[in-house]
């Protein structure tokens, strides 16, 4: 059992969660996630971890509510306690001084970017952010984002904060701008980091992005989480989950994460009815349209 | 000094033991099985286990023992069950094998005790397996286990995995006094054990069991902690204070054959197939969290020839496939798979689909599986492997509709232990060296045993290694001496 020392909502259906996970803490590197499962006929699902505090033990999460596990999590509260957390997974970033790095947080996956932009800036990057969320109360980590970044811009879908548009739009300009860019990382959902890699790849600038397949155990044993890179199949929990943006095959990641919506669909709205009849209302909204397990990263 | 003799307590005849049928093993009706996970063999009665067991020749030389990977004392468990004394016969199977409820069903006694047995070469060979499922059963069920009682060393071990290789060590250390701690990286214990082996050949219940009376014997076990991410060998050796590690990690990735359609919506692999259904129990959906793609009407094939493979296709008969496939590039002689389990399989209404391999998935354009395109083939000039090389015939490509393929054609090493080992010797196939004889790695104090090994084997054989690495950890952190490696014969694989 892992104790949530701390819940809180960092945006609508958007929670942090700082767990007590003392192994966890001391090894995590940026870049890397954790699978958890809430209860015992619950599923594995692979989580961000926004950072960690080696000293205290303890492993801080972000969770955005998709599907049912997803809400299920963002019900618990300080002194709950998860079942199991496993991690740190994946292979962390590669951080290295490459001169002027752009990272590109997209809605939940900030949470994911920001460890990635802080140890860059460590390495003596140049570090340029660009976050971008649908709307003003779905920006988040913007000060977190700010304190590691030698410029932050934000964007908002509907223009309800900051500049209107997307996060491309943003990369765009700089490209326009004639700044010089060594890599570009971004993490978000696959649509976002599809068009920044097709945008970057036009200007031959080396862009890593960190993919977010369905994932059972999250050693490489299932396989599960197979993508395309070059037209090869690679294990996003034992080769990545980042790989070079400009080599993946983002059609795949999208319709092998659209396997089990049909499920997905029918485990949320059995769990809304229970739900409902126990409370007669529901505390958190609706799942998105895109809800599935793969999209939690 | 001449030996002394012990009477026979036998009451048939040595001559008319050949005369005595093996007794046949009771099972749920192929029928009634194809729609269940209850398991198929329902275990013999003491009646048959004592039936059984007369059939023993009692060589003076028992090759049976020989030809078992963890030297079971089979003619000497045998007799004790034609004595009925069932609790001495499995404290007996015990000093051996401390999972033989699990062996009793799972062993491919064909290739290993029962393959030399001497009934063999003129009549059907002894049940040695059903006897040894009989008495762990016997065994369990009069809720007798003896914890031992040894005196604690001082020493601490770390295994790594809890497969039956881990299971293995950390049984024969802590009845050697020392402190076992088992580290998994799943949420439950028991490796493949409960991931792979599907419940009607392997009740979850029995693997449970089987862990519970190991931590009545004092073996602690930390699930979720991935060794090589979550904590390193270095440190459990270094910062937490391990005299010694074992590493048995067990399977790797999963092998695909990298042909068109791979990666369609509706293509698994056995691993992951298995896992869902195994351990996160997707066949209860939605009581159940984890999903799992329909299968009820739908036409499933598995691609492979293994146990894997059998137990995916049978699984999938278990959740309603209309028609289910043994898709298998070579002939019946080359299949690696049990042979009880081909022949439960057969009874069930599996289709085998043998000399036959797939050349591409096809989708319906939507990135969904609609089935195989697969050639025929056939067997020309052995390989490496010692098999005749299964050879495409040409012109003999054939479409098989399918919505579910399974790919079950093996494993590649999994690299997370040996890239965060500083020191730690691999193989070309990336699988850590370690002594054939002693199991000892490159590394002063480290063991392997078992797939990570071997690549991918039986449970006997990694549980052989468990037992072969047990000893010379016992004897490692007696004596302290580490013969340097390279001096000794070391896997190839």
């Amino acid at each position: 059992m892992f104790r949530i020392i701390h819940a809180q909502f960092l945006a609508p259906g958007i929670k942090r969660f700082v767990i007590e996970a003392p192994r966890i803490a001391r090894r995590q590197k940026p870049g890397q996630f954790v699978i958890l499962r809430i209860y015992e006929e619950g599923e594995r699902i692979p989580v961000t971890i926004e950072n960690s505090d080696p000293e205290k033990g303890t492993v801080s999460i972000v969770v955005q509510a998709a599907g049912k596990t997803t809400t299920l999590l963002n019900s618990l509260n300080t002194g709950d306690s998860i079942l199991d957390v496993v991690g740190p997974l994946g292979k962390p970033s590669e951080i290295a001084n490459y001169g002027t790095v752009v990272v590109v947080g997209g809605g939940v996956g900030t949470a994911m970017a920001y460890p990635t932009a802080a140890a860059l800036k460590r390495a003596g990057n140049r570090v340029l952010s660009i976050i971008g969320a649908r709307n003003k109360e779905l920006v988040i980590l913007e000060s977190e984002m700010r304190a590691v970044s030698d410029a932050l811009m934000i964007t908002t879908d509907d223009g309800s904060y900051a500049d209107k548009g997307f996060v491309t739009d943003k990369l765009r300009q700089l490209i326009q701008n004639g700044a010089r860019i060594d890599l570009v990382v971004a993490v978000g959902p696959i649509v976002m980091m599809k068009a920044v890699s097709e945008l970057t790849r036009k200007e031959n600038i080396h862009t890593v992005v960190s993919l977010n397949p369905i994932m059972i155990d999250g050693t490489g044993m299932c396989g599960g989480c197979r993508v395309m890179i070059d037209g090869k199949s690679e294990f996003a929990c034992v080769d990545g989950p980042e790989f070079d943006g400009h080599r993946v095959n983002f059609e795949v990641l999208v319709q092998r994460n659209s396997m089990y919506r049909t499920a997905e669909q029918r485990s949320m709205e059995d769990f809304k009815h229970r739900h409902e009849a126990e409370h007669a209302c529901m505390a958190t909204s609706s799942a998105a349209s895109s809800a599935n397990q793969g999209e939690q990263r | 000094m001449s030996p002394t003799v012990k009477k026979s307590s036998n009451p048939v005849a040595i001559k008319d033991r050949m005369k005595v049928p093996r007794q046949l093993m009771p099972e749920q009706a192929a029928e009634e099985r194809a729609h269940n996970f209850e398991e198929v063999n329902l275990g013999y009665s003491p009646l048959l286990a004592q039936q059984e067991a007369q059939r023993c020749l009692e060589c003076a030389k028992p090759t049976c023992t020989d030809n078992c990977p963890v030297g079971v004392k089979v003619k000497e468990f045998v007799e004790l069950v034609v004595e009925g004394k069932f609790l001495e016969a499995a404290a007996k199977i015990r000093e051996d094998n401390v999972l033989p409820a699990i062996t009793g069903r799972v062993c491919p006694q064909e290739d290993q005790c029962e393959g030399k047995c001497l009934l063999s070469k003129k009549v059907k060979p002894l049940g040695i397996g059903y006897l040894e499922r009989f008495v762990a059963d016997y065994e369990q069920r009069m809720g007798t286990h003896v914890v031992p009682d040894v005196s604690p060393t001082g020493k601490k071990v770390a295994v790594v995995g809890s497969g039956p290789s881990g299971l293995t060590v950390a049984g024969d250390l802590i009845q050697k006094g020392h402190q076992v701690r088992v580290f998994e990286a799943l949420h439950e214990i028991g490796g493949v054990l409960v991931y792979g082996i599907p419940e009607f050949r392997l009740p979850k219940q029995i693997v449970r069991e089987q862990i519970d009376y190991m931590r009545e014997m004092g073996v602690e076990f930390e699930t979720d902690v991935v060794v090589g991410r979550t904590v390193t060998i270095d440190e459990l050796m270094y910062e937490e204070g391990y005299d010694a590690v074992y590493i048995g990690t067990g399977a790797g990735l999963p092998q695909f054959m990298n042909i068109p359609g791979e990666h369609l919506n509706g293509v698994y692999s056995a691993n992951e197939f298995l896992t869902r259904i195994n351990l996160m129990k997707a066949y209860k959906f939605p009581v159940y969290d984890e999903p799992m793609l329909d299968l009820k009407g739908k036409n499933v094939a598995v691609i492979g020839g293994g146990n894997t493979a059998l137990d995916a296709i049978r699984s999938a008969l278990r959740l309603g496939a209309a028609k289910a496939y043994v898709i298998y590039r070579r002939s019946d002689a080359e299949m690696p798979a049990r042979a009880e389990e081909v022949h439960h399989a057969r009874q069930e209404g599996i289709d085998f689909q043998m000399l036959t391999a797939p050349v591409e998935f096809l989708s319906d354009g939507k990135g969904w599986l609609t089935g195989a395109r697969c050639v025929r083939m056939e067997l020309g000039e052995p390989d490496s492997s010692g098999r005749r090389r299964p050879v495409p015939v040409e012109g003999s490509e054939f479409d098989l509709p399918l919505s579910v393929a399974i790919m079950a054609i093996g494993t590649t090493a999994n690299p997370i232990v040996q890239t965060t080992t500083p020191g730690l010797g691999t193989t070309k196939r990336g699988y850590i060296q370690a002594s054939e004889s002693t199991q000892r790695t490159t590394r002063k104090g480290v063991f392997a045993g078992g797939d990570i090994v071997t690549g991918g084997a039986t449970v006997i054989l990694a549980m052989g290694a468990g037992r072969r690495a047990a000893a010379s950890i016992h004897e490692y952190l007696t004596t302290g001496e580490w013969e340097e490696a390279g001096q000794e014969k070391v896997s190839s694989k």
